[in-house]
């Protein structure tokens, strides 16, 4: 005799899946579209527009984070892929933070329920603390292999 | 963990769908090009696999573990210092999409929750704990927990400087939004 799935554990599932299948296409499209973006520009042009001022590339980066929309998963793809290319650390870094916390896109929502002022000063502090979490993170990462032997 | 308000948009087939005729478009002119691109996808695709699936049987396991109404509850109570910690707690273990918490943030807010609260929960959904495999898996251990860290201090910074705004008057006015009682 089998034993019923939980009803919570079904809905869970349920959700999951639906979840993976709405994930796919961003996952697949985003994938293919880095791909493609890295093989058009070799790792050196990326270092040339990423990589010569830690300051820059983190405002860039954060800028583009900020109107970027979509479920953070493919933002870890893509700052993962980015870096690979050659793109910065501090401006992956500031793209990934940016995306969930910074929301251009998300700002007329966010003011409806949370309030005008609200919204704009918190997606604005949101901006500069990506920028500080971004140069805060890789500055530690060099003291660390800084001080490993 | 819930998502809620999940639905299911064909957004992400759209987009999929714009790639794919870019794809043609490179294959015709640059047929090389498009192969290199598409080999390169395929090998990414294969290396993050095995890590995508650990990623949704987290997903899964918070699922069922948490809901919203129990993340919004935890809220509901403490105040002050106190209460941030509890937000930014919740704020790490909220998932789905943005849109579904606004209106659930806002009925705290109309309940007398303070904007700082809100400010630390938005913050600190930025750490995704489903989604550390991936992390470690392209950036690697000392720089996933080194900006997890650093995501949890900027969040809780983020309500010190939002009461902060508050106090003196900053969000005075919004008009859209409920008169928060005193918390």
């Amino acid at each position: 005799m089998t034993t019923p799935v939980p009803s919570n554990i079904y809905a869970s599932l349920k959700k999951t899946a639906r979840t993976f299948l709405q994930s796919l296409p961003v996952i697949v499209g985003m994938l293919l579209l880095t791909s493609l973006a890295l093989s058009l520009f070799s790792p050196e042009q990326a270092a040339r527009y990423f990589g010569r001022n830690d300051w820059v590339d983190a405002l860039l980066a954060t800028a583009v984070g900020s109107i970027a929309s979509g479920p953070p998963l493919a933002s870890y793809l893509l700052g993962g892929e980015l870096r690979a290319g050659g793109v910065s650390l501090v401006a992956v870094t500031a793209l990934v933070v940016s995306w969930v916390t910074v929301g251009v896109v998300q700002l007329p929502a966010e003011a409806l329920f949370l309030g005008r002022r609200f919204a704009l000063v918190r997606n604005g502090v949101s901006f500069v603390f990506t920028l500080l979490v971004a140069l805060l993170t890789v500055q530690t990462l060099r003291w660390i292999e800084a001080a490993l032997p | 963990m819930n998502r809620p308000g999940a639905k299911a948009g064909r957004g992400g087939w759209w987009f999929l769908a714009a790639v794919a005729a870019l794809y043609v478009a490179a294959a015709v002119l640059a047929p090389e090009l498009a192969l290199r691109a598409l080999e390169h996808s395929l090998q990414a695709l294969g290396r993050m696999l095995p890590v995508l699936a650990l990623v949704f049987a987290l997903l899964f396991a918070f699922d069922l573990a948490l809901t919203p109404q129990r993340i919004m509850q935890s809220l509901d109570r403490p105040h002050g210092a106190h209460g941030w910690l509890v937000a930014l707690l919740a704020g790490i273990l909220s998932a789905g999409p943005i849109y579904a918490w606004y209106p659930l943030l806002a009925e705290l807010r109309a309940k007398g929750v303070r904007a700082s609260t809100a400010a630390v929960f938005l913050y600190a959904r930025a750490i995704k704990l489903p989604l550390l495999p991936l992390m470690v898996l392209y950036f690697g251990i000392a720089y996933s927990v080194a900006l997890s860290i650093y995501l949890a201090g900027f969040a809780l910074l983020s309500g010190v400087l939002m009461d902060k705004l508050d106090r003196a008057g900053a969000f005075a006015g919004n008009s859209s939004l409920p008169k928060p009682k005193k918390e």
